[in-house]
């Protein structure tokens, strides 16, 4: 079926036309990114303020607590930015997804898509799969920054290490490496979320118990293969990166 | 008065099976132009399935499906999407796409498989809801429309591209008299005065009767029987015997008015 969704994206290509719908595309895309920033920068705020006031307290004891921006800075662009992410996407978007194409395809909707000869992949997953594929890497740098800001504001309470100070050491310590690295594994995240959360709402059988089942499913496997993923970029890129 | 027509499909000793459970075992069916054909059975009997395998929704596992000439069966993706645009489907529970409106329900075909522009689109949705005697519902939802609407939204979407042939699946279902004797009314009316030929998949007997040029009784995955209203009546066959009689026995005996039309 992915061949034949191929197929007939490039033929409507070559036709000069649309392989969908620039609206679909949009109201999704407003979706996933407008929809999610407030969850995924909150979920980051409160994150960074525990990983800074958590290492901070540790760090104390030998003296160091001013590697704390460092630590943040590097666990947030290469770990949690883009897994924080990932997860609240899956959750939030992905279930989404699952629920609404698996609703679609419990009414007859998408058997009636087909029916008219338009492709169902084409027509409704592509808009979904490239939104949350563009938007998670979007999210990550919100969730990147939220996160820093969280640290900076809870060093500066209860670390007693200022503004100026942790901005300093922020942009010292942002490595290209680190924000490529955390980049590549927001599109990959997107990516597989869209995937898993499209292919479950597609292949829903029996009705409104089945649309519960796939959505829970869908959470579970995304949420599981985001983490292992991360788990294999994180031993990659540490052998080739180190 | 129907005259000499050409045959627009025709199934051939067609199988298919939904893994251990035999659907259809050596079908075999034609249907003319400009006529409506129902086909009757019990429930669960293939009747929906047939449907699918017109639409190559579903694929034979043996057998020729000639749809205008065309094997259907043999088929590329491409040409099958082509094909599916000369045939409309009314689905029994409508299938309207439950997140837009009523115009955008129609336009949907239109504006993902022909070139028209927006205006021309907008009147072809305007003529296709007066054509299903619907107005000033094109802003509604789906969800704020009655059974008997729906099915006529899914009639006018059926018909957004001007088909050859249209499927219903069950179009009285869920409906009151009142307004699934209007749906019989469009049904007659699209052959009629469009042309259009239709196969009807339904067990609601005055529907049956009232719309059919021609029937076909669907058991054991074969048709039983084929014929005329008339012959249904008088058919000696013990299956259709007892369809019919116990369609009598619960008092829908008198006869429709379109019965042998």
């Amino acid at each position: 079926m992915a061949r034949e969704t191929v197929a007939e994206v490039y033929e409507r290509i070559s036709t000069k036309k649309s392989p969908f719908r620039l609206t679909d595309f949009f109201v999704q895309t407003d979706r996933v990114g407008m929809g999610s920033v407030f969850l995924v920068s909150l979920v980051s705020i409160f994150v960074g303020l525990t990983l800074a006031l958590l290492t901070g307290y540790q760090l104390e004891r030998f003296g160091m607590v001013m590697l704390v921006p460092i630590t943040v800075v590097i666990s947030f662009t290469r770990e949690m930015g883009p897994l924080l992410t990932g997860i609240v996407l899956a959750a939030r978007v992905g279930a989404s997804y699952t629920a609404e194409l698996g609703t679609m395809t419990a009414s007859e909707e998408v058997e009636a898509i087909e029916g008219m000869g338009i492709g169902p992949l084409r027509y409704l997953v592509t808009p979904r799969f490239l939104a949350i594929f563009f938007m998670t890497p979007c999210l990550s740098v919100v969730a990147i920054v939220s996160g820093i800001v969280g640290a900076a504001f809870i060093s500066n309470l209860s670390l007693d290490l200022n503004f100026s100070y942790f901005y300093d050491q922020t942009m010292d310590s942002l490595l290209v490496k680190d924000v490529i690295s955390g980049m590549i594994k927001s599109f990959l995240f997107g990516g597989i979320i869209g995937w898993i959360a499209c292919f479950k709402g597609l292949a829903v059988r029996g009705g409104a118990a089945g649309v519960g089942t796939a959505t829970t499913s869908s959470v579970v496997t995304a949420v599981t293969t985001v983490i292992g993923c991360d788990t294999l970029c994180n031993i990659f890129m540490v052998s080739v990166f180190k | 008065m129907i005259t000499q027509q050409e045959t627009l499909l025709e199934m051939h000793n067609v199988k298919f099976r939904y893994a251990d459970h035999v659907v259809m075992n050596g079908l075999n069916l034609s249907l003319k132009s400009q006529e409506t054909l129902v086909v009757m059975g019990p429930s669960g009997g293939g009747k929906s399935t047939l449907l699918r395998l017109l639409l190559g929704i579903l694929k034979v596992d043996h057998g020729s499906i000639r749809f205008k000439g065309k094997d259907i069966t043999k088929l590329n993706r491409h040409e099958l999407n082509e094909m599916r645009s000369s045939i409309g489907m009314v689905y029994q529970y409508s299938a309207l796409m439950s997140s837009m409106n009523v115009h955008d329900n129609i336009a949907l075909p239109l504006r993902e498989l022909s070139k028209k522009t927006a205006k021309e689109i907008d009147k072809i949705v305007d003529a296709k809801l007066e054509l299903v005697g619907l107005k000033d519902i094109k802003e509604q939802l789906p969800s704020e429309l009655s059974g008997g609407m729906k099915k006529r939204v899914g009639l006018a979407r059926a018909m957004a591209l001007e088909p050859t042939l249209i499927l219903f699946d069950e179009p009285s279902s869920g409906l009151d008299p009142i307004n699934s004797v209007l749906i019989d009314d469009l049904i007659v009316a699209l052959r009629e005065e469009h042309k259009v030929a239709s196969i009807v998949v339904t067990h609601t007997m005055p529907s049956a009767f009232r719309i059919a040029t021609s029937m076909a009784m669907l058991h054991d995955g074969k048709i039983v029987e084929e014929g005329s209203p008339a012959d249904f009546r008088q058919s000696k066959n013990r299956f259709v015997h007892e369809f019919l009689s116990a369609y009598l026995t619960h008092g829908h005996a008198k006869e429709p008015k379109h019965a042998n039309s």
